[in-house]
């Protein structure tokens, strides 16, 4: 991905320099031209187009702040309850990711999750322990998170 | 309704949302039991009470004054990066010191894998 922006300012800059202008409406139209260009020629380049990736992670963002707001009106009904019912305890959560950054995004997300919190991760890094506030179905739990969070992280990273 | 009207409900909207959430985080390190369950009530309510205010902040210096404060938007990102970290990392030293859960909780899968590290740590020395 890094390379592809590279080469996407090159062309950009080549088209600046083909006008003879340094203006940024060339600049941005240099840029557009580029995309084109890449998009056209996405075959000889290993890696996917940038541009799906760059759609993931604003995905990803949109995700932490969809969330975040969701995990603040979970906590608050349980703190405003008249009596304390529910049943926290502390989870395992098997996880195919293996890079760091991965790993630490995910525990991330999982903190601002509605009801759980990262308390640790296994020596060989495939475990996460999580505290869940009000566990109904741990299998249930798992599995959400499973599939929302680590395809999310998983569509940004392969 | 011209856009300043607008925008200084949104402004006082977002400010009271920020304030509620601070004070209600407060009353969850109050009322919950145990280290985990408060550290849920600290991260979360917080995090957003004080993103809710630093935007409303921004917004009424960006219509009213006509200045783009990048600090505070710097500032929402730091909060947004640092406060899970930090609540993840209170967590995990309050487990190894051995604060103990609250006695209604069901489930503990951290216990025998712990405890099984600690006895091959021994080992090794």
């Amino acid at each position: 991905m890094p390379f592809q922006i590279l080469l996407n300012l090159l062309i950009a800059f080549v088209w600046m320099f083909l006008n003879n202008s340094w203006a940024a409406n060339t600049f941005i139209a240099g840029y557009l031209i580029g995309l084109g260009l890449i998009f056209l020629l996405r075959r000889f380049i290993p890696t996917p187009f940038y541009l799906k990736k760059l759609w993931a992670i604003l995905a990803l963002i949109l995700l932490f702040l969809k969330e975040l707001i969701l995990s603040n009106f979970a906590v608050m009904k349980l703190i405003l309850q008249p009596k304390l019912t529910m049943k926290p305890g502390i989870i395992a959560l098997p996880t195919e990711l293996t890079r760091d950054w991965e790993i630490s995004t995910l525990a991330c997300l999982i903190t601002l999750t509605p009801g759980t919190v990262t308390v640790d991760l296994s020596l060989e890094g495939d475990v996460l322990y999580i505290h869940a506030m009000d566990i109904q179905d741990a299998e249930e739990v798992i599995a959400q998170i499973k599939n929302t969070f680590e395809k999310a992280i998983l569509e940004v990273s392969r | 309704m011209n856009i300043n009207e607008i925008t200084s409900w949104i402004v006082s909207f977002l400010i009271l949302v920020g304030s509620l959430l601070s004070l209600l985080s407060a009353f969850g390190i109050l009322r919950l039991p145990d280290v985990y369950t408060r550290s849920h009530a600290a991260t979360k309510a917080a995090t957003l009470g004080v993103i809710c205010i630093l935007s409303g902040a921004f917004l009424y210096f960006w219509v009213f004054q006509g200045y783009v404060s990048a600090r505070l938007l710097l500032g929402i990102l730091f909060v947004f990066v640092t406060a899970p970290v930090a609540g993840h990392l209170i967590c995990r030293a309050a487990y190894r010191s051995k604060v103990p859960l609250w006695e209604k909780s069901v489930q503990d899968d951290l216990k025998k894998v712990l405890t099984k590290e600690d006895y091959q740590h021994q080992a090794e020395n």
